[in-house]
C-alpha cells in the first residue's frame, strides 16, 4: 500500500539497503526526485500514507543529530542538482539543493566568484543549510543563514513555498530561509536556495602561530587587528598539547597585511598555504560543538583538557569542535559535555553513537520551537526526533 | 481602515493604570493624537490607549493584560518607520518603548553591547566610537530611530552593501511573546533560528525588550569619493564596472539630476554643476587594501567629468550631506511626495530606470531617483502637488507601477522600509498564496490569537488552529471582512 503510493508519483524509487541507514535507522525506500514537483509528489504520498521521511544530501553530516524516531523514506536529493542561475553581475546564484558545494564552487570560480561558506566539496547546498554548518570564514562572512537570500521549501503536506528572492536586499515577508537553516530536516525539505556571492579574493595568506599563548589574548589581538583577518582558527591535537593558531588574510595586499599582523602579535610565520588541520572536514564519529563568547575561551579550553578532548575551530567566532582523542564511553562523553555546558553558552553533541546522551542541552525557547514544529509538521513525519527537544 | 474603539479598551485601560506607574498610561485625546502615525504620515489612527513601560516586565504585563481583554497591541520605538509598521489601532494599545533607553552593557573584548529597545541606533556607536568601534547598520534616520524598531524592520542603510543588515548584527534578543512571556532568543542557542525569524517580522511576532548587538571595529582607512556623470546611464555603467572588478565598497549611492536639484535647494551641498547623476562611493578597510582599490576605482570611473575625494571627516560629511538630506529635500521642489523602496537585481537598473522615466512622462508625474546603487535598492521619490485634483491618484499609480517593475525584474517590493500597512496589498504580486500561508504558519506559532500588530505585512491574516466544523457561526474577523478562513 505504502509502496504503491510512492510508485504512483512516478519518482525513481529503490529499496533501501543497510548503507542508507540514518543514525542506525534503516529506511524502507529511497526516493530520488529530479524536480521540485517530484519532491512535492513524494511528500504528498508520504502524507497520504503517514510515512516518515528524512531528506539527505551528500551524506557528510547525516550522522549529525539524533537518529530519527522512524524513517520510511530517505529522500535523496542528489538528482536535484542544477545550478539554476548564476547572475554574476548581481553576485547572486540560485541553485537546487542537491548541488554539491564543490560543483558550485567550480561554476562560480569561472566568473571569479565564490559562495563564502567553507564546506566539504561533497556536501550539498541543502545539507550545508539544514545543519547550518559553519567554517572558519564565518568570522568574516557570517553563517550559512547570513549568505542565504532566498529559499524554496516543500512542506510535509507537499506545499511548495518560497521566501526571500534573488536580490540581496529584501525585507518583504518573513524569512523562512533563516527558520529552515539549521532545522535538520524537521520542518520540511529545502529544495532550492539563492545566495549572495563574493568576488574570489585575489590573494590569500595565513599567519600561523605555534605555541600560541595565552590563546584568548592572542585571538583577541588577531581579531581586532586592522589587517582584518577573514578567519582566526586554533587547533589543539590533544589534552595538554600546545595550541596552534592561524589567521587568514585574504583580498588585496594580503602579503603586506599578513606581515603587519605578524608584527602586531610578534610571532608566527606567513604562508601562502593553510596549516593541514585548517577547515578539516567534520567526519568524526563523536563530535561536540561548543558555542561561547570569545571571553569564555579559557574555560572551554580547560574543560576540554580535563576531559581529554582535542579541538579546533574559531576562538573569535566562539565556535570550537571537540572530539575525543580515542574511544569515549557514553558516561565520559556526558561528563565532558556537562563540563563544557558550564563554561560555554551551549555545547551541542553533533554526532555520537549513543542514544542516552543529551545532545542539545537546555534550549530556552523550546516551547516556541515546538509550536513552530506543530504548525509546519503536525503529523511529525519530517525527520521526527532528530532535533532539539525531541522535535 | 481601522476599527473604531472597542468596548474592551475601558476596562483594559483601568487595569493598565493600576499595573503601571501613573505617567505611563496615556488616555488624554490630545496626547494620544501625537502617536497617530509613524514616518508614513498619510496613514493615521489615534490609538485607543498608549502605554509607556519602563521595564521588560512591564511590557510583558501590558501584553498579558491585552491577552486577557482580547485587545490588539502595536509596538512603537521612535516612530520613524516609513511603511506604517507602527500605525496604531483605535481599538488597541500602543506600547511605546521610549522610556527604555538604557545601554545595559558594553563588552568590547567580546564586541557586544546589550541595550534596551528605545536606545537610538547612533547612541550605540557614540558610546563606543572613542574606543575604535561602531555599530554597523546605519539607516538614514540613525540619529533618532530606535534599536527596537531596527530589529522589527531589519533595517539596512547605505553601508549594508558590505556589512549586511540588522539581522546580521544582532546576537540575541529578549522578547515578550504575543502571549506575554519573556523569552530569550540567542544565535548561539541550539534549535530553530527563531532570532532570525523574529528580526524583520515587523512587530507581528512580539516585542524586543533587550537587544544584544555586535560591535564592529572601526576600519583603518575610509575613502569617500564623489563622481559626477553627465547622465544616469554613465553612472550606472561605472557601478557595473566597480562590482565587475571584484570590489565591494562599503557603499555606492547614486542620485539623479532632480534629486541633486532638491538637495542643492535644501542644503547647498555644492555637487558639481551640470551633473546628470552623482555617485558616492565609499571604500573602507585596511589602508593597503583601500589604497589599491582606490587606484582601480579611478580607472573605473573614467567616465566621470569630475571626481572629488574627501580628505577628512569634514569633507566626507560634506559629500554625504546631499545624499542624507535627499528625502527631506524634495519638500523644497514638491509640495508632496511618495517614497518607494523597491529593489531590482543591480544589472537591471538601467532598464528599470528607463522604464521609470517613461512612466513619469506618461503620467505627468516627476520622479526623483535616489538609490543604493550597489545593491539595486531604489528610492524613487514620486513628486506631486496635493492641491492639484487627481495628482495624488496619478502619483499612486506611478508608485504602484514602479513596484510592479521591480517584481517583474525579479526584485522586491521593499529593501529596507518594510511592508507594514503600506505595501501589504502588494505582497501577492511577489508571493503566491502558498508562500504567504506558509509564512503565516510562523505567525500562528508565535501569535495564534493575532493580537501582535495585526493588519501589517500580510494582506489577509490566516486564522490559526481553527478546527473545521467545531466553530458555530462565522468567525468575527471573517464577518467584518478582515480575514478569510483557510
Amino acid at each position: 500500500m505504502a509502496r504503491e503510493l510512492l510508485e504512483k508519483t512516478g519518482v525513481t524509487l529503490r529499496d533501501a539497503a543497510a548503507g542508507d541507514a540514518v543514525g542506525g535507522v534503516t529506511p524502507r525506500w529511497v526516493a530520488l526526485p529530479e524536480t521540485v514537483e517530484e519532491v512535492s509528489a513524494v511528500l504528498r504520498a508520504c502524507a497520504e500514507g503517514d510515512l516518515a521521511l528524512t531528506p539527505a544530501g551528500g551524506g557528510t553530516k547525516l550522522h549529525w543529530g539524533a537518529p530519527p524516531e522512524r524513517c520510511d523514506v530517505l529522500l535523496d536529493l542528489c538528482c536535484l542538482n542544477e545550478v539554476l542561475e548564476h547572475a554574476a553581475g548581481d553576485l547572486v546564484v540560485r541553485v537546487q539543493a542537491g548541488v554539491t558545494m564543490g560543483a558550485l564552487a567550480g561554476v562560480l570560480a569561472a566568473e571569479e566568484q565564490e559562495l563564502a561558506l567553507d564546506a566539504p566539496p561533497e556536501a550539498t547546498v541543502g545539507g550545508t543549510l539544514a545543519t547550518a554548518a559553519c567554517g572558519p570564514r564565518a568570522f568574516r562572512y557570517g553563517a550559512p543563514r547570513d549568505l542565504l537570500i532566498g529559499v524554496t521549501v516543500v512542506l510535509a503536506d507537499g506545499t511548495v513555498a518560497r521566501s526571500g528572492g534573488k536580490v540581496v536586499k529584501n525585507v518583504a515577508g518573513y524569512d523562512l530561509g533563516k527558520l529552515f537553516t539549521g532545522s535538520y530536516g524537521t520542518l520540511g525539505v529545502i529544495a532550492e536556495a539563492a545566495f549572495r556571492l563574493h568576488p574570489l579574493p585575489p590573494d590569500r595568506r595565513w599567519l600561523v602561530v605555534h605555541d600560541a599563548a595565552p590563546p584568548r589574548e592572542l585571538a583577541a589581538l588577531l581579531a581586532a587587528s586592522q589587517a582584518e583577518p577573514g578567519a582566526v582558527e586554533l587547533e589543539r591535537p590533544g589534552p595538554g598539547a600546545p595550541v596552534t593558531m592561524a589567521a587568514l588574510v585574504e583580498g588585496t595586499a594580503a602579503e603586506e597585511r599578513a606581515r603587519a599582523l605578524r608584527d602586531a602579535v610578534g610571532a608566527g610565520e606567513v604562508s601562502p598555504e593553510p596549516p593541514a588541520w585548517w577547515d578539516a572536514p567534520p567526519y568524526e564519529e563523536v563530535l561536540v560543538e561548543a558555542r561561547f563568547v570569545p571571553g569564555a575561551l579559557d574555560g572551554v579550553l580547560e574543560a576540554a583538557d580535563a576531559h581529554a578532548l582535542r579541538l579546533r575551530g574559531s576562538p573569535v567566532s566562539g565556535r570550537l569542535r571537540l572530539s575525543p582523542a580515542g574511544q569515549i564511553t557514553e558516561e565520559r562523553l556526558a561528563a565532558a559535555v556537562a563540563a563544557l555546558r558550564e563554561r560555554a553558552h551551549a555545547a551541542v553533541v553533533l554526532a555520537a553513537p549513543y542514544e542516552g546522551v543529551d545532545r542539545w542541552g537546555p534550549v530556552g525557547a523550546l516551547p516556541l520551537m515546538r509550536r513552530v514544529k506543530q504548525q509546519f509538521d503536525p503529523g511529525r513525519r519530517m525527520s521526527p526526533g532528530r532535533f532539539a527537544g525531541g522535535i | 481602515m481601522t476599527p473604531s474603539p472597542s468596548p474592551a479598551i475601558a476596562p483594559l485601560t483601568a487595569a493598565l493604570r493600576s499595573a503601571l506607574p501613573g505617567d505611563s498610561v496615556i488616555t488624554d485625546p490630545v496626547r494620544l493624537r501625537t502617536y497617530e502615525c509613524d514616518g508614513l504620515t498619510h496613514h493615521r489612527a489615534v490609538p485607543g490607549v498608549v502605554a509607556l513601560p519602563e521595564t521588560a516586565e512591564q511590557v510583558a504585563l501590558v501584553v498579558r493584560l491585552c491577552n486577557e481583554h482580547g485587545v490588539p497591541f502595536v509596538a512603537r520605538g521612535s516612530g520613524t518607520g516609513l511603511s506604517g509598521g507602527a500605525l496604531p489601532r483605535e481599538d488597541g494599545v500602543l506600547i511605546v518603548t521610549s522610556k527604555m533607553r538604557r545601554i545595559l552593557e558594553i563588552d568590547l573584548p567580546d564586541r557586544r553591547a546589550v541595550v534596551e529597545p528605545g536606545v537610538t541606533n547612533l547612541a550605540i556607536t557614540e558610546a563606543v566610537r572613542e574606543r575604535g568601534h561602531y555599530y554597523a547598520p546605519d539607516p538614514s534616520s540613525q540619529q533618532v530611530c530606535s534599536i527596537g524598531g531596527n530589529v522589527a524592520e531589519n533595517s539596512g542603510g547605505a553601508h549594508c552593501l558590505k556589512y549586511g543588515f540588522t539581522v546580521n548584527h544582532v546576537e540575541a534578543c529578549e522578547i515578550v511573546t504575543p502571549d506575554g512571556d519573556l523569552v530569550r532568543l540567542d544565535r548561539m542557542d541550539p534549535g530553530y533560528d527563531l532570532l532570525g525569524a523574529f528580526v524583520g517580522s515587523e512587530g507581528t511576532l512580539g516585542i524586543a525588550t533587550k537587544v544584544t548587538v555586535r560591535l564592529s571595529r572601526a576600519p583603518e582607512a575610509v575613502m569617500t569619493v564623489l563622481a559626477a556623470f553627465r547622465s544616469i546611464e554613465e553612472g550606472g555603467r561605472a557601478v557595473s564596472a566597480i562590482i565587475g572588478a571584484g570590489i565591494v565598497p562599503a557603499a555606492i549611492e547614486m542620485m539623479d539630476a532632480l534629486a541633486i536639484e532638491a538637495a542643492e535647494a535644501a542644503v547647498a551641498c555644492s555637487y558639481p554643476a551640470g551633473a546628470g547623476a552623482v555617485l558616492i562611493v565609499e571604500l573602507d578597510g585596511p589602508a593597503a587594501e583601500v589604497e589599491a582599490q582606490f587606484a582601480r576605482l579611478r580607472e573605473l570611473c573614467s567616465g566621470a567629468f569630475e571626481m572629488r575625494v574627501a580628505a577628512d571627516a569634514a569633507e566626507r560629511a560634506a559629500v554625504w550631506k546631499g545624499r542624507r538630506s535627499a528625502f527631506a529635500a524634495v519638500g523644497r521642489i514638491s509640495p508632496a511626495y511618495i517614497v518607494q523602496d523597491g529593489v531590482v537585481p543591480r544589472t537591471s537598473l538601467p532598464r528599470v530606470l528607463a522604464a521609470i522615466d517613461r512612466l513619469s512622462a506618461e503620467h505627468g508625474i516627476r520622479v526623483a531617483n535616489v538609490f543604493h546603487a550597489g545593491d539595486g535598492n531604489l528610492h524613487p521619490l514620486v513628486l506631486f502637488d496635493d492641491a492639484e485634483p487627481g495628482a495624488g491618484e496619478r502619483a499612486e499609480v506611478v508608485s504602484g507601477a514602479i513596484l510592479d517593475l521591480c517584481v517583474e525584474h525579479g526584485g522586491s517590493i521593499t529593501g529596507e522600509h518594510g511592508v507594514g500597512v503600506d505595501k501589504a496589498r502588494y505582497m501577492p504580486k511577489m508571493f503566491t498564496g502558498d508562500d504567504l500561508d506558509t509564512m503565516q504558519l510562523v505567525r500562528c506559532a508565535f501569535d495564534p490569537r493575532g493580537l501582535s500588530n495585526p493588519g501589517k505585512v500580510f494582506p489577509t491574516p490566516r486564522l490559526c488552529g481553527e478546527v473545521p466544523g467545531v466553530r458555530k457561526g462565522v468567525h468575527p474577523l471573517v464577518e467584518s471582512g478582515e480575514a478569510e478562513q483557510f
